[in-house]
């Protein structure tokens, strides 16, 4: 064998008595690993939001064409997948990601006001609307995804709920107020999370540079304002006549 | 120069403590915060009063001993210490608030004095490199890239005074935690220790009891000297690295 002169990492390492715990454990038990969980299923949830805003857009090309993109979506993957089924894999993927993210917001956020057990006297406004608003703004839309899957996937509480029929459904839908406001609510809500969230992602994987920066900021406003804008321009369209 | 100050006294770590306010006249524009506070106490002794605790060493801003939360800002309205903020960044009659570092991992020993030991034990878990000792080395014998020096320093200059800590939210130690990491990972002298140094460092970190970065940025707002937020990004990015790798 051939002789090495012990290097400075060899005798760090001697003194190491418990092994370190594997990649994930010490993903899961620090606060930046449980942050990398919020910051991948985010990123994985704001994909599917550039398409579903983009597939939503073909509504203005005609209830024929809408409808046939929603029945396309389940032929997506045929023949080696079954009907339906390339849906429903994202269905568990999409799951998975707003579990890991909610679950993961709720144990730093108890971690973090715990941090803070005493507030400042003297106070003053902190932070931007967005970022005050991540918690609550993130409950509001976990309440919307609810809603809006018994409203559009299951037709449960649609006011027309006729499978197959997507155009006509979305319009009777914002026939009524108060869907229009859930809506526009949960949207503006969305723009604030991702005008936040974005930047934070890229700051927790370790995306930003100091060069980098300000492009994330710019990136994360823009996808905001484009994702709202183009999820809005739906119920706005109904409710002014231009969709019927 | 006339202010009302409005002081946290609290006279022990378990004790109740109060908003307490003091009238305090002849304060001259010139003066720092920390002298304007003696003058009180100069009175508060005078007058069989106990004065107003608070850290303090250097008083020229570099030792990161003091500290305190000026009417809701770490180190008040200046980006510099309470030791180097003067007294001409206030007006006559003006109220100014004054209370310690609020955070778990911080508790208050005494009025606006607070235990700061959790961060010499972030140090303690991997703030440092290990060199054989012996006489001092060639100071050429380990080229080190300009830029790399100068992030180094621009990261040891972290005093680890606490306003961070102070001014997040959450209470938490990123932004401190990050200058170290950053500090000593870039250089060639850290490098045999660049993830065990990172993974100890934020699991020491989150011992504590430290809170987790939400991005808000008012830490490095609040920074005395200047510690950048992508800091915290380049931390991340070390932390994910050493995770990945194979543990040992």
């Amino acid at each position: 064998m051939r002789w090495c002169r012990p290097t400075v990492a060899d005798m760090a390492l001697a003194t190491r008595a418990v092994p370190r715990p594997s990649t994930l454990a010490t993903l899961w038990r620090s606060t930046i690993g449980k942050k990398t969980v919020m910051a991948v299923t985010g990123v994985v949830m704001l994909l599917f939001l550039v398409a579903h805003m983009l597939g939503n857009l073909k509504i203005f090309f005609g209830a024929g064409d809408y409808n046939a993109y929603a029945s396309w979506l389940r032929t997506i993957g045929e023949p080696a997948l079954h009907h339906g089924w390339f849906l429903w894999i994202m269905r568990v993927g999409l799951v998975a990601s707003v579990a890991g993210h909610v679950v993961s917001a709720w144990q730093l956020s108890r971690r973090d006001l715990a941090a803070r057990p005493t507030a400042y006297v003297h106070r003053r406004p902190r932070a931007s609307y967005a970022t005050r608003t991540m918690r609550w703004g993130g409950v509001i839309l976990a309440l919307f995804i609810v809603w809006h899957i018994l409203d559009l996937t299951t037709l449960t509480v649609n006011p027309r709920a006729e499978p197959g029929h997507p155009y006509e459904n979305v319009v009777a839908d914002f026939h009524n107020w108060y869907a229009d406001v859930i809506y526009l609510v949960a949207m503006l809500a969305l723009g604030l999370h991702i005008r936040h969230g974005f930047r934070s992602a890229a700051q927790t994987l370790g995306a930003v540079t100091r060069r980098g920066d300000r492009a994330f900021r710019i990136a994360g406003n823009v996808l905001a304002l484009v994702l709202t804008a183009g999820f809005v321009a739906v119920p706005v369209s109904v409710m002014t006549g231009v969709l019927n | 120069m006339r202010l009302t100050l409005r002081i946290w006294r609290q006279p022990g770590p378990d004790a109740d403590g109060a908003m307490t306010t003091y009238e305090v006249d002849g304060i001259a524009p010139e003066m720092s915060f920390l002298e304007m506070l003696d003058t009180l106490n100069e009175r508060l002794i005078t007058e069989g009063e106990d004065p107003v605790a608070f850290d303090h060493d250097c008083r020229e801003g570099i030792c990161g001993a003091c500290g305190m939360v000026i009417n809701g800002r770490a180190h008040g309205p200046e980006r510099t210490t309470t030791c180097q903020l003067h007294m001409r960044h206030f007006a006559d009659g003006d109220t100014v608030d004054v209370e310690p570092w609020r955070a778990a991992a911080f508790p208050v020993v005494r009025d606006l004095v607070v235990d700061r030991s959790a961060f010499d034990r972030i140090i303690g878990a991997g703030g440092y490199v290990t060199v054989p000792t012996g006489s001092a080395p060639e100071a050429h014998a380990t080229p080190v890239p300009k830029p790399a020096a100068d992030t180094a320093f621009e990261h040891a200059e972290c005093i680890g005074c606490g306003a961070c800590v102070a001014a997040c939210p959450n209470g938490s130690a990123m932004l401190f935690t990050s200058a170290k990491v950053v500090h000593l990972n870039v250089l060639p002298q850290g490098a045999p220790e660049r993830e065990s140094r990172v993974l100890d460092m934020v699991g020491q970190m989150d011992a504590e009891g430290f809170g987790g970065c939400t991005n808000t940025g008012e830490c490095a707002v609040a920074c005395p000297k200047g510690i950048p937020l992508p800091s915290i990004a380049a931390m991340n990015r070390e932390f994910l690295r050493a995770a990945r790798k194979a543990p040992r």
